[in-house]
């Protein structure tokens, strides 16, 4: 906003851009220099946005049809399914809608992984990031609480019943999650209400976490420092706009498959039967997106410890910044850093299969071996990695390999390892 | 002089400080507080079971409190490995006989002390109770005897008004 003096045009723009510098606002976000090297991983962010947008339309309009009561609520779901106009597209969009969020959230983690997007002086976009998750995971929890299912609500016993494993207080604070002895009707009415309010917490998030990013700007795939405005950036609009768009169309198209064509595969067919105190299903599984977490819950014999180390996984996240201890950001000039980051990819996607599985026998202990790495990747490798590995030479900036009048022998190299 | 006043000023401060903190407190405990059980809810506190039909080795599951008891009407051999363990095997040790007032019958919470999905009768490995949720194996007294649950399936407060009828709660 003060990046330089803006001037709206017209005489009216001018007299209210006095009053509430708005116009100021927007010719910031259309003008904002942006590395000009960002690939399609940077697209991320505007689809999350999408997402979000989409899961607030499409949930304001099922309010309007859904009873939160725990009598009503299965039959309610079914109402919008059968007689509501157009309601089974506005629930399949809502329901699958989650996943897809889910999915563009873990590839914009996953790219600042790589990316070392965390690293100083981005940290509080980082740890703001990682509240979004958090809030992100409560909301799709209660969410699917919500058609008061037979999976709807055991899930939701399962999880409030972490929290008793506190001890002492552990029991008193699942009573009054439930507001009674176990998940009942009043359960259902306040996970309504937070489900309601949670995605506003997340958009006022979502400025903050912008706001933030706009203090030093994007991190980019050389992740080296850019002088903004330079010969290293172009403006956010029309660049960033026409690539951001493109990449939300491809999005919307995997999107529109899962709703048009399989609409329940990410579902579970237990969650058509009506919730039922007296009988649990025999396989009880979270939505795939909390999967790893689930199967690090189980690995550990024992409740607290469970619990402890389930929520550890996510924290330990926000302490990522401090415990990367490497000073070069992107993976590009990290050779070891490369090959770890691709082991704790698989290792994710490894704990979300065993987490699908029943926890005995040689699942059970592939859950133990990757979940004792995971925790192993984030406090042991990662902070030792940056004062032994050997990083490749990193260009000074994003121009010079392509356009430097004095070929740097060592960035000329670096782009044909690239290639 | 201006030593005293600065006592006065600190004491005002902390006086406000505490005023303050105590108001805050007692709005936001309202808040909080209404999320509890409510009257209603306690107000439905016990349940009346006819055990008249229950055939000897053979369970009922009803609703109290929102959650499943199960009521077991148990074979003597059942009474008698549940009696016959040793106390140092159990992961959280309670006799049975501590369990089961009436040795035929046992009343328990049909809610396994893991994460509170309800176990099956008659499975796992001790004859008792499986969770099919995370594998927690209960032996025929309902106790912990493998897998993540910390302790037994609890005892709620019960009574028998005559042969036939249990009161729970």
């Amino acid at each position: 906003m003060s990046d330089h003096e803006y001037v709206p045009k017209s005489k009216f723009g001018k007299w209210f851009n006095d009053r509430l510098p708005l116009l100021s606002l927007g010719n910031h976000l259309a003008d904002y220099p942006t590395p000009k090297n960002l690939n399609y991983w940077w697209t991320f962010g505007g689809i999350l946005t999408f997402c979000l947008i989409i899961q607030i339309v499409t949930g304001l309009t099922l309010a309007m049809h859904y009873i939160a009561h725990a009598d009503f609520a299965f039959e309610s779901v079914e109402h919008i399914m059968r007689d509501v106009n157009y309601g089974w597209l506005i629930r399949y969009i809502h329901s699958n809608g989650a996943s897809m969020f889910f999915l563009a959230v873990y590839i914009h983690i996953f790219r600042s992984l790589f990316y070392g997007s965390y690293k100083s002086p981005r940290e509080i976009i980082w740890i703001i990031g990682i509240i979004i998750y958090l809030l992100m995971m409560a909301a799709a929890f209660m969410g699917y609480v919500l058609p008061w299912g037979q999976m709807s609500f055991w899930g939701a016993t399962v999880i409030t019943n972490l929290f008793s494993a506190i001890p002492f207080v552990g029991e008193g604070i699942v009573q009054w999650l439930w507001g009674g002895y176990s998940v009942g009707n009043p359960t259902l009415t306040r996970f309504f209400t937070l489900h309601y309010l949670i995605p506003f917490l997340i958009l006022g998030l979502v400025a903050l976490h912008i706001w933030a990013l706009h203090v030093p700007g994007n991190n980019n795939p050389i992740g080296i420092d850019v002088k903004k405005p330079s010969r290293d950036t172009v403006p956010f609009h029309p660049y960033i706009v026409i690539k951001d768009g493109f990449a939300l169309l491809m999005f919307m198209i995997v999107f529109a498959f899962f709703v048009f064509y399989s609409p329940n595969i990410l579902g579970h067919a237990d969650n058509y039967i009506e919730a039922n105190p007296m009988v649990t299903p025999a396989h009880i599984v979270p939505e795939w997106y909390l999967l790893p977490f689930y199967a690090i819950l189980r690995s550990i014999p024992d409740k607290l410890m469970g619990v402890v180390a389930m929520l550890s996984a996510i924290l330990i996240l926000a302490a990522l910044p401090w415990l990367d201890t490497s000073k070069i950001r992107s993976a590009v000039f990290r050779p070891l850093y490369k090959q770890f980051y691709w082991i704790l990819v698989a290792d994710v996607i490894i704990l979300g299969y065993v987490g699908a599985m029943p926890a005995e026998g040689l699942y059970l202990l592939i859950a133990r071996v990757t979940t004792a790495y995971y925790f192993i990747h984030f406090l042991m490798i990662l902070p030792i990695l940056g004062f032994k590995e050997k990083t490749l030479p990193v260009p000074l900036s994003i121009t010079e390999p392509v356009l430097g009048s004095h070929p740097n022998q060592s960035t000329v190299k670096k782009k044909e390892n690239l290639n | 002089m201006s030593e005293k006043k600065t006592e006065r000023r600190e004491f005002l401060f902390t006086a406000s400080y505490a005023v303050g903190a105590v108001g805050v407190g007692a709005v936001i405990w309202p808040l909080v507080d209404q999320m509890n059980p409510d009257a209603s809810v306690k107000a439905l506190a016990s349940t009346e079971v006819d055990v008249s039909s229950v055939e000897l080795g053979k369970a009922i599951t009803v609703l109290w409190r929102g959650k499943p008891v199960f009521i077991k009407r148990r074979t003597p051999e059942e009474i008698v490995e549940a009696r016959a363990v040793k106390m140092e095997d159990l992961k959280d040790p309670q006799k049975d006989e501590d369990r089961a007032k009436d040795p035929e019958w046992l009343v328990m919470l049909g809610v396994c002390t893991h994460l509170g999905c309800v176990p099956l009768n008659d499975k796992g490995d001790y004859n008792g109770w499986f969770c099919p949720c995370h594998g927690s194996h209960y032996d025929t007294s309902g106790r912990i005897r493998k897998g993540p649950a910390p302790t037994n399936m609890e005892i709620p407060k019960y009574e028998f008004v005559n042969s036939n009828t249990i009161i729970i709660g």
